[in-house]
């Protein structure tokens, strides 16, 4: 899932300074269910900006709602009515969601309450970890099940460097070594060879680097 | 002997079958021409070749192709490094030639260590492609005059390949296929990470040995002379990568403060010995940070001078 963490309270304060009527909004998807933009957490920051210290010139009206996805323009289009005095969205969805409804709602400012961190997992309560960097040419079939791009801090693609340390990466002792892993995940699947091979430079063309990426798919007939 | 790849003093020593002996300087951190003079004045003559490094610790400071070059002024054969963080694929290229247009014919391939140590953490790191994929560059560059996407290069770069390698890094049962990866991608000549732990090192060359690896490859055993047990227990706990066996330390604080850096410098006297008689090491690189000026009485005692000079 993608995963963000809410900006400092003083940032977002900052950001709405200038409006008297703001529309919180969070996001069903992803940032719900990584706990930093949903349902609860749209009311929770609304409470929160709702104290009159904030503001040096009058406190904002605040109005709470949550879509579905706002990263699809089909709920933000067809459920989504933003109330009629609005002058400015806040929006604790990803930055896909920010920029889709900034698309829609084309005559407002739209702004951002998360700083949209990573893709990553749930690996135990309340932790979540970066696990993929959408490089477009996926090689986890080689390296065990283990990202390296997103998980060794220098994006190796030939193995542990000389920092790698009881385990941990270089960079930090908490972190840990994605290829130490990647080792010992492919002895245990006899895919050893793996490692012997020298891997080729990587073409990161559809990482990003031939520009914007797209995905164009035709229309599915009805089955 | 074999026939040069690119006719550097360290090359033609080593391939003549002498027991190298290299050392290394990192270029100024500013450009302050005179403090790199003094520095590198003590080693003419002590040393095949002196690696000049490339932003070392993620810290900025004179480029290691100019830190080359005025190397050269002085006399000394450079062996220029270059890490995978600072530069893309083009950049690496482009100061190769520029580099071996200057004169310069060793060139260490490394993957630097991470930016966040340095000076500059926030920058972005850059890691377009790593050391292993670095040193296939350059062998490529050099063996069949092209760039990586297959055109032809206009003077090819005859460059004598190294590379490092870590011993004492994990998993420590890949570490020798690692090296035997680096030789499969091209490298000539690797300089290992400074070596205390003397027991694991012996470990690390049988394997070497066993797999042929030092018959592919010179392998050149790196040490640090320990300035202090202070120095030793800073590097143990803070520098990655580093194997520094506690004996040695209670070895160093044994002595009287005063006596320390005398200690240090026994321990890696008894090293460079043994590594002479060490089947499969090549030579030894000495890495004496900020000590250059003992270099030549730490190349005396271990009765490695005068260097060979070969045709
Ligand atoms: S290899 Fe690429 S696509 Fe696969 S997990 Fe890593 S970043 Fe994502
Ligand atoms: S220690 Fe491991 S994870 Fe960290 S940079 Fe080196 S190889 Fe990558």
């Amino acid at each position: 899932m993608i995963v963000g963490n809410l900006k400092p309270l003083e940032e977002i304060v900052a950001s709405i300074a200038d409006y008297k009527n703001i529309f919180v909004l969070g996001c069903g998807g992803c940032v719900s269910v990584c706990l930093t933009g949903g349902d609860r957490q749209a009311h929770e920051l609304a409470t929160d900006l709702n104290h009159i210290r904030h503001y040096k010139a009058g406190k904002p009206k605040f109005n709470v709602h949550t879509v579905e996805r706002q990263c699809e323009p089909d709920w933000l289009n067809t459920y989504l009515t933003i109330p009629e005095n609005t002058d400015a969205v806040l929006t604790l969805a990803c930055g896909a969601g920010v920029q889709t409804m900034a698309s829609i709602f084309d005559s407002l400012p739209v702004i951002p309450a998360i700083n949209t961190t990573f893709m990553g997992s749930n690996v135990e309560p309340g932790v979540w970890q970066e696990m993929c960097q959408g490089c477009g040419d996926c090689m986890l079939g080689v390296t065990g099940g283990i990202c390296p791009i997103a998980r060794c801090a220098k994006t190796l693609f030939n193995g542990p460097c000389g920092g790698s340390s009881n385990g941990s990466c270089e960079v930090d002792q908490k972190i840990p070594c994605a290829w130490a892993m990647i080792y010992y995940k492919l002895k245990k699947t006899n895919q050893l060879h793996y490692l012997m091979k020298v891997r080729e430079p990587k073409n990161w063309q559809p990482a990003g680097g031939a520009g914007p990426r797209k995905l164009v798919r035709p229309f599915n007939k009805p089955l | 002997m074999s026939e040069l790849k690119s006719g550097s003093n360290l090359e033609k020593i080593l391939n003549a079958g002498h027991f190298a002996f290299t050392g290394e300087c990192g270029p100024p951190k500013g450009a302050n021409v005179d403090h790199l003079n003094e520095k590198l004045s003590h080693l003419v003559g002590v040393v095949d070749a002196v690696n000049m490094t490339d932003n070392q610790t993620a810290v900025v400071r004179m480029s290691s192709i100019a830190g080359s070059v005025l190397m050269m002024e002085k006399g000394l054969e450079p062996n220029f490094q270059m890490v995978c963080r600072d530069r893309n694929r083009l950049a690496m290229m482009s100061d190769i030639l520029g580099a071996y247009a200057m004169g310069i014919r060793n060139m260490l391939c490394l993957s630097g260590d991470h930016q966040g140590f340095g000076n500059h953490p926030e920058a972005k790191g850059v890691y377009d492609i790593d050391s292993m994929q670095l040193i296939a560059m350059v062998k490529k560059m050099r063996d069949e005059g092209k760039f990586m996407n297959g055109e032809d290069i206009d003077g090819p770069p005859k460059l004598f390949i190294g590379a490092a390698a870590n011993p004492f890094a994990d998993p420590y049962e890949y570490r020798v296929f690692r090296l035997a990866k680096k030789i499969k991608a091209g490298v000539d000549f690797v300089q290992t990470q400074c070596i205390f732990n003397m027991e694991k090192f012996r470990d690390f060359m049988k394997q070497a040995v066993d797999m042929g690896l030092h018959q592919k490859c010179y392998i050149l055993a790196g040490v640090t002379p320990m300035k202090s047990a202070g120095m030793a227990n800073f590097m143990s706990k803070f520098v990655p990568g580093m194997d520094i066996p506690e004996p040695l330390i209670k070895r160093l604080r044994g002595v009287a403060k005063k006596d320390q850096s005398e200690e240090g410098i026994k321990f890696s006297l008894e090293q460079i010995e043994e590594f002479k008689e060490m089947e499969g090491v090549a030579g030894v690189h000495l890495m004496a940070i900020e000590w250059e000026h003992r270099v030549p009485e730490i190349a005396e005692r271990a009765n490695v001078l005068p260097r060979p000079v070969v045709d």
